[in-house]
């Protein structure tokens, strides 16, 4: 292979497409049997995506949000677990890349995630706060150089094939219940006992499950800065926006399948206008707004990046809350019109213009932190924070 | 300034703790504030001092402590005068 061809073979944006041909391969089954994307996972580690975003320093490459949002919307084109997977797991390692890089313990295992691949998952869930993840019942108990957690966490996405848990806590028994921490736990650090089995409308191969969590591990593992800034810092955006590049690369693919649909049907008809085409253009419209909202997040959150002050004020929040609320509302109108435009061959499984799964899929956006609670923390902070009302910012 | 802080705190802080036990430079949102609670503390503050914090105030960092508080809203309060 000579260099120029090794180096597009290299780029990000060709290891994505392959790994999106597995998962793409394996999505209806992995929807079916609302079973964990494996190969996809494994694909994943092969082309070494999972370390991208872990500074060249450690191991990783460095990547940008706006890069990883890419992969995540090739992703999800492909399977929409594999790509919210693969964003969760980003959202987890923005975290150790913002607020790791000054502890050693955090510093060496960035180290290790580059180099072996690691896949990391979130515990911030957890039964009686009511779905805030801002609260927090347990506590974690520091005991010298060790510390200990149990934790009913009521979700912990592909829990049971990862590598590694962030979990979130009190950070002492005695501390109010927005004191939190966060500790990275390993593998063979802690069990994990099924509580509540994720049988869902979409999303199925998340594996989303509940679990007993209980883990011990040195008190190095627990991240020196509180969880409350972890959590404005790094996550609130990484998420939203990840999050919304999955869900963009859903409607994506659903209206890719409504073209070739329209087209199909426009070469059968012989130089007439078959009756999808003009929902088609309407879709095409509604799609490219969906874009412009994310870029503009995007370029949002790479401008604000480096002042710590700026990614936790209020209009950086109520910014990123809007770009989650319109890309999680806006791609269920764009699934509905493809499948209006592609009829029964869009609703029924086993076509080349089925839905079904992306429709069920993105239904699951506007539940993954309740919209209803975003618009109320947004019009809390409508109270004091002026609207933007700046074209360009 | 210090005492009226200190009085809208306790009726619209939702502390779990007395704001009388707290010192002036303790964390407040390690103290249990909510970002809701925390939003009717700067309106409390706008209307008791006739004032209206600026958006780049408008982040944890000003509202962090008592004394943080003091500070943003005397800050203010300087900027008027000087106007």
């Amino acid at each position: 292979m000579s260099l120029p061809a090794f180096a597009a073979d290299m780029a990000l944006s060709a290891r994505a497409h392959r790994v999106a041909t597995v998962a793409a391969e394996f999505a209806d089954l992995v929807d079916r049997d609302g079973r964990f994307p494996r190969e996809a996972v494994d694909a994943m580690k092969a082309e070494r995506l999972l370390g991208i975003q872990i500074p060249t320093g450690f191991g990783g490459e460095g990547a940008s949000i706006t890069e990883i949002a890419e992969v995540c919307s090739i992703l999800g084109q492909a399977c929409a677990s594999s790509a919210m997977v693969f964003a969760m797991h980003q959202i987890k390692v923005s975290s150790l890349v913002v607020h790791g890089a000054d502890s050693p313990w955090h510093m060496d295992f960035m180290r290790e995630l580059a180099g072996r691949q690691l896949l990391v998952a979130s515990a911030t869930t957890e039964a009686g706060i009511g779905g805030n993840m801002r609260n927090s019942i347990c506590a974690i108990e520091v005991d010298g150089d060790t510390c200990r957690l149990t934790k009913d966490a009521t979700v912990i996405s592909y829990g049971a094939h990862a590598d590694a848990v962030m979990v979130t806590s009190r950070s002492n028994e005695g501390a109010a219940p927005t004191d939190q921490v966060m500790t990275v736990f390993r593998h063979g650090q802690y069990t994990l006992q099924k509580t509540v089995d994720w049988d869902t409308l979409g999303m199925r191969g998340t594996c989303s499950d509940g679990f007993l969590f209980q883990g011990e591990a040195p008190s190095a593992q627990i991240f020196p800065k509180p969880f409350a800034e972890i959590a404005a810092q790094s996550m609130l955006a990484t998420s939203h926006l990840l999050w919304s590049s999955v869900w963009y690369g859903i409607a994506a693919d659903a209206v890719l399948r409504a073209q070739a649909f329209v087209r199909a049907a426009a070469r059968k008809a012989g130089g007439t206008q078959p009756p999808g085409a003009l929902r088609l253009a309407e879709a095409s419209n509604q799609l490219q707004l969906l874009k412009g909202n994310i870029l503009s997040g995007l370029k949002h959150y790479e401008d604000a990046r480096l002042d710590p002050d700026r990614l936790s004020s209020m209009g950086f929040s109520i910014a990123m809350n809007n770009v989650k609320l319109a890309s999680s509302e806006m791609i269920l109108t764009i699934i509905n019109q493809a499948m209006i435009i592609c009829g029964i061959m869009g609703y029924k499984n086993g076509t080349p213009y089925s839905l079904g799964r992306h429709l069920r899929d993105a239904h699951s956006a506007q539940l993954m932190i309740s919209n209803d609670r975003i618009l109320g923390n947004t019009s809390t902070m409508l109270l004091v924070q002026k609207p933007d009302t700046s074209l360009v910012g | 300034m210090n005492e009226t802080i200190r009085e809208l705190l306790t009726r619209v802080g939702g502390l779990p703790v007395a704001v009388t036990e707290l010192e002036d430079g303790a964390d407040l949102y390690a103290a249990g504030l909510s970002s809701f609670a925390s939003v009717q503390l700067m309106l409390g503050l706008e209307e008791a001092f006739d004032i209206e914090f600026p958006d780049n105030l408008l982040n944890r960092k000003s509202f962090a402590s008592i004394a943080a508080i003091e500070q943003t809203v005397s800050h203010i309060l300087k900027a008027r005068e000087a106007a």
